[in-house]
């Protein structure tokens, strides 16, 4: 590995985790879009800051641009507030606008300098180890990497201070409020800083796949834990490792970085999508027609337990008068023989002690119907579980 | 004449939403030690009152006081449990973290939650029966234990008053029943209590106050001399017949 590949996928994984940190907290908050709004809307902050500083490494280019993205936060509020339009209508026509009068100032006053609209779309990290500051007489390394570098370590601060703010404004608003947290001021908090990081993102990955970086991890991670301190982990995670192996899939097939990291963001989503443990289609799927395979068994228990009449219990009474397809009775009587609950001879089903007391047990937890009682149940008569 | 001593204090509230007042002239005493119920009809603006007195909602005009000074200054004398759906119960979260807080307010900004403000969660839990679901993720409970979790954090925050917003909607009767009788101990225990009620059946059972609010305040006063027919009829509008054991 050549140090010029290092230093990428090194600002990669920082940028990575500099947008997973407020990205968790906008994916809760379900604002998750309007760090789209604020990725285009930037445009306008830096060209202005450009004609300003004519300096495209100025600090002064980031500061105006992440002001920009905090107006254009205000902006969408504002119209949200005249109750005219819905919020996704306000964010749909605040940034367009926004970043097409930065296209425009691009075009009219800013094309000879190094500042066209692929790099805003798309950014630019394989040319970051071209860039190096240059302190005094030494080289201290990319500058992209101590512009991410910085916004990383204020992120990582602000969330370390503010957590439990955080946590609890973006659970609870109302509670925040009358604690004394000003869920106002944490909101703009976070907008600024979300702001900061996607206007120090824009330099390596561009305009619309920060979107991804701020949004793909933290919804990934929310599938897999039930806890926000893993899920800001995960997210993490996720992010650095779709920065790294996107980079070594583009060097594969020598195509964009940033398109190859943000495919990689998709998969890992689509991966825990369809394979998370809880939550992912499939095992949601599987526990569904367990549960259905259960609540039929309880069924036909019931049914053995109301009839001590030899028809009503024979083998091909399942299908005949439950109505049950051959498949579902066949699963349903093998599941109850496996776990002694019936026994069958000369055709006929009967239920075995065990099946009794399964039997009284279910009927009590459906009639007073404590969520507790089934858990409980579960454990003893592990029916699949076995 | 000498003040009796009141809990909270409303002057000439009036709150509106763009031309539409909710609230209208509110002028509305609260003593010390009462179990309060606000009751009248959808859009009375009985949420209203509770986030104004609680500085969530901006009156237009009028003022309120909460033990004889501003609520800004009694944040931490005040405990409020909001209205169920007002959060996603969807947050990675488990039901101790939940309960636990209840204790920022008094920890203030940064300062992080230890030992203690965890043991004071697990005895709040403990209280509304929930101990045992400590660890649950908050989705995986059911409405009544939501509830409860509600109230346990309302328990950690250790206040002076607090101001319910329908805590017994969707709940199943037991879980009605225990929380109310954790109100009751609450007030035993000289606490002001001042919840939103939708049943007027359980009024006279449950509650010793009761404030009519439809927009204009109607009435207030102790149960047992004002919860008649004739404040309900003048509430609700219609000629209203509740079977009030007397």
């Amino acid at each position: 590995m050549t140090n010029a590949q290092l230093e990428i996928q090194l600002i990669a994984a920082l940028v990575a985790v500099a947008c997973a940190i407020p990205g968790v907290f906008l994916v809760l908050r379900k604002m998750a879009m309007i760090s789209d709004a604020i990725s285009h809307s930037i445009l306008v902050g830096i060209v202005v800051g450009f004609f300003i500083t004519q300096d495209l490494n100025s600090p002064l280019l980031i500061l105006l641009a992440a002001v920009t993205g905090v107006v254009t936060v205000i902006l969408v509020e504002f119209i949200q507030k005249t109750g005219l339009v819905k919020e996704d209508t306000a964010i749909g026509l605040v940034f367009p606008a926004l970043f097409s009068i930065g296209v425009i100032l691009i075009a009219k006053h800013a094309n000879d300098v190094h500042l066209d609209i692929d790099a805003v779309l798309l950014g630019e990290l394989a040319f970051a180890p071209f860039d190096h500051l240059i302190v005094g007489d030494t080289d201290i390394g990319p500058k992209s990497l101590w512009v991410i570098g910085t916004i990383l370590v204020i992120n990582l601060t602000l969330l370390i201070l503010f957590f439990k703010e955080l946590k609890l404004s973006t659970f609870d608003k109302g509670l925040a409020a009358t604690l004394g947290f000003s869920p106002l001021l944490l909101h703009y908090g976070l907008m600024t800083v979300s702001s900061v990081t996607i206007v120090g993102a824009f330099d390596a990955v561009g305009a619309v796949l920060v979107v991804a970086l701020i949004i793909a991890p933290p919804a990934t991670a929310y599938l897999l834990t039930d806890d926000l301190k893993k899920m800001l982990l995960l997210s993490c995670f996720f992010g650095i490792f779709a920065a790294i192996s996107g980079y070594w899939v583009a060097n594969a097939l020598d195509a964009s970085i940033a398109g190859s990291m943000t495919t990689m963001l998709g998969v890992v989503f689509l991966l825990v999508y369809l394979f998370a443990p809880k939550q992912g289609v499939f095992s949601v799927f599987y526990k569904e027609r367990q549960q259905r395979i259960e609540v039929s068994l309880l069924v036909f228990l019931l049914h053995l337990q109301n009839h001590q009449e030899k028809e009503e219990r024979h083998v091909n009474h399942l299908q005949e008068h439950i109505n049950w397809e051959k498949v579902k009775a066949k699963t349903v009587l093998e599941l109850a023989t496996k776990n002694n609950l019936i026994h069958i001879s000369e055709n006929i089903v009967s239920l075995t002690e065990k099946g009794q007391e399964f039997t009284d047990e279910a009927l009590k937890y459906i009639t007073t119907n404590k969520e507790t009682a089934i858990e409980e149940l579960k454990d003893r008569f592990f029916l699949f579980r076995g | 004449m000498r003040e009796e001593p009141y809990a909270i204090k409303i002057d000439d509230l009036t709150v509106a939403y763009n031309y539409k007042p909710v609230l209208w002239d509110i002028d509305l005493v609260i003593p010390e030690g009462v179990l309060m119920a606000i009751v009248g009809p959808n859009g009375a603006g009985k949420s209203t009152l509770i986030k104004s007195i609680l500085g969530i909602v901006k009156p237009i005009a009028g003022s309120v006081q909460v033990f004889g000074k501003p609520y800004k200054k009694q944040v931490d004398k005040v405990a409020y449990v909001p209205q169920k759906g007002s959060v996603d119960w969807d947050f990675p979260t488990i039901a101790l973290d939940v309960v636990m807080m209840g204790t920022y307010g008094s920890l203030g900004w940064i300062k992080r939650p230890g030992q203690k403000e965890k043991k004071q969660a697990l005895e709040a839990l403990e209280k509304v029966g929930m101990l045992e679901f400590r660890d649950r993720q908050i989705s995986q409970l059911s409405g009544g234990q939501q509830q409860r979790i509600f109230l346990a954090r309302a328990l950690v925050q250790n206040a002076s008053i607090y101001l319910m917003d329908e805590p017994f909607q969707g709940v199943d009767a037991t879980t009605e029943k225990a929380i109310i009788n954790i109100l009751k101990e609450l007030r035993k225990a000289g606490k002001t209590l001042i919840v939103v009620h939708h049943d007027l059946q359980t009024v006279p059972e449950y509650f010793d106050w009761v404030t009519f609010l439809n927009v204009k305040g109607i009435a207030s006063g102790p149960v047992k001399d004002i919860f008649n027919d004739d404040n309900l009829t003048k509430t609700y509008g219609i000629n209203y017949k509740v079977a009030v054991n007397k």
